[in-house]
């Protein structure tokens, strides 16, 4: 099918872009390493309570910079670089040519979750070598995986949703910031939940979809099965990106 | 008949919001020709080639691109467009760029024949973003070219431009109509208009006020060609040649037989042994003629 061949050549130039950008790559594969030293650094030496189980908060941090690295090239790095896109005209152009949009986008979503599965290997083999910590195998790599897929793609989803409401170019890093930072920290990601925390921030967490997934992938890491609930709330969420990015998607640039 | 031509509109009709941008707009492009739709800013050209190009619907009227009506028909591969203000993914070469958008066609140019074609050969191998603007241009250019296309849209293509990146650009516009491809331009640059078109439609308020070749346009051909001269203090001119002389004391007057009033002038001046300061003859230039059809102050708002 030309659409499919289609894809596959444009994912090689969203590839090559995305290497020669230095912020894109360094925010994308340095960020979630660093914040994994960092947090491991301050807070490696406690332990975590995760349901009846008590783990130690390097399992917890490598599981949970796994996700946030998922998030950040597939939510951020898609909001942010589709935006830049639209407000250049590229989007515009691009739509100008026999090029089918889903082969646009397609190679553009493809390319972030190769992305975040390559950071979610490399974040588990530094994790794994410097922390010692927990990684998965077997059965629970299996399910790992399809909580990996269900969360880029839901991410990606609802990265193309939020170019929406991105009026321009220099709003794009802020606006996604203001929506992903905050509810990755009310989701646990950065600071672990103990009993103390706040009911609002476990209702908060409950709604949106980061907690879920954090939950999902932490199962793999810890040798359990997830709970289905968790990737059925993730995958509704990217339904709703999908819906929401069809129905508000523009390929012309908001600004003159 | 209409596969004879390679655009055809009849009535075309686009309004936003209470604003009548294009009111029943008619055109025949012929394949292989030049067409420069020139207008002002906000006449509606823009609004016109992007209905053309299947970037806006219409609210009325017919349109054939290509035999194809531009709403219902996927983009045609043999439809190059260079839109107005685009830009290129700022971290490819110019050939990767090329390269990439020719991949989109089934029946691709050679990317680097068509990076020689727009004069970009020295630049092949350097990022877009170290271009010059007339450099980005043509490479707009080249990306509309990629995929080998018959008809071209060219969205206004040297505004903004220094007058050598101008004319850079219209030696690209001219090799393309000895290719035989058929081009359709915007612009609001007379001499542009005149340089690179077959054929020219003025476009003012929505609407075509003139349609024709430069050459001829608003019967500029036709129309009385203009006789200056300026007399010594003093001296009055013959009957059929005088006029009010305006404050520099030139008299200008409108003549219908330029070669009969000309000789009649000269011939009375030397026969008086009168100096013609300044003598000059001249015809409307398309300047004039298009300042003239869309200087109407039609109410738009």
């Amino acid at each position: 099918m030309t659409a499919l061949r289609l894809t596959g050549v444009q994912l090689r130039y969203v590839n090559k872009t995305f290497w020669r950008n230095p912020a894109s790559a360094f925010f994308t594969f340095a960020f979630p390493l660093m914040f994994l030293v960092i947090f491991t650094a301050l807070l490696g030496h406690y332990t975590v309570q995760i349901g009846s189980r008590t783990i130690n908060t390097s399992t917890y941090y490598v599981a949970s910079m796994a996700c946030f690295s998922v998030i950040t090239a597939c939510f951020n790095n898609i909001a942010i670089a589709v935006t830049f896109q639209r407000e250049d005209g590229i989007l515009k152009r691009s739509h100008g040519t026999p090029l089918p949009g889903a082969s646009f986008l397609g190679a553009r979503i493809l390319h972030a979750v190769l992305v975040a599965i390559v950071l979610v290997i490399i974040t588990a083999a530094f994790g794994r070598l410097v922390y010692s910590a927990e990684i998965p195998t077997g059965l629970s790599l299996l399910r790992f995986i399809v909580a990996l897929l269900v969360g880029a793609s839901a991410f990606c989803a609802l990265g193309l949703a939020t170019t929406a409401v991105i009026p321009n170019s220099d709003a794009a890093a802020p606006i996604v910031n203001a929506i992903i930072l905050p509810l990755e920290f009310l989701s646990g990601i950065f600071i672990a939940f103990s009993n103390t925390t706040p009911a609002w921030i476990l209702w908060v967490a409950k709604v949106f979809p980061i907690r879920h997934f954090v939950l999902s992938m932490q199962a793999g890491f810890l040798g359990e099965a997830f709970s289905w609930t968790d990737v059925l709330v993730v995958a509704a969420w990217g339904i709703a990106g999908v819906v929401l990015a069809i129905r508000f998607f523009t390929w012309e640039p908001r600004q003159g | 008949m209409s596969d004879e031509l390679a655009v055809r509109v009849r009535g075309l009709v686009k309004s936003y919001g209470p604003v009548r941008a294009v009111r029943g707009i008619d055109l025949d492009i012929r394949h292989g020709e030049i067409f420069a739709l020139l207008g002002p800013n906000g006449a509606g050209k823009t609004s016109t080639v992007e209905i053309l190009e299947g970037y806006r619907r219409r609210d009325g009227g017919e349109v054939a691109v290509l035999g194809c009506d531009p709403v219902r028909a996927k983009m045609l591969p043999q439809v190059g467009i260079v839109l107005q203000k685009t830009g290129v993914d700022r971290y490819l070469t110019v050939i990767e760029t090329v390269q990439m958008y020719a991949s989109y066609y089934p029946r691709p140019r050679s990317p680097d024949e068509v990076v020689e074609l727009v004069g970009l050969t020295e630049k092949r191998d350097s990022r877009v973003t170290r271009l010059s603007g007339g450099q980005t241009r043509r490479l707009d250019m080249a990306v509309a070219l990629a995929g080998d296309p018959d008809l071209l849209f060219l969205d206004e293509p040297t505004t903004g431009f220094d007058p050598s990146a101008r004319r850079d650009a219209w030696e690209v516009v001219k090799s393309l109509a000895s290719l035989g491809k058929t081009v359709l331009l915007t612009t609001h640059y007379m001499d542009e208009a005149q340089y690179l078109a077959d054929r020219v439609a003025v476009i003012a308020a929505g609407q075509i006020v003139a349609e024709g070749s430069p050459a001829t346009l608003g019967d500029r051909n036709l129309a009385g060609a203009r006789i200056r001269y300026r007399l010594p203090a003093g001296v009055a001119p013959p009957d059929t040649l005088a006029g009010a002389p305006d404050v520099d004391g030139f008299t200008v007057i409108t003549s219908a037989d330029v070669v009969q009033d000309l000789h009649l002038l000269t011939g009375w001046a030397i026969d008086n042994r009168v100096a013609l300061d300044g003598l000059e003859v001249s015809r409307p230039s398309l300047e004039d003629v298009y300042l003239s059809l869309t200087a109407e102050p039609e109410v738009t708002s």
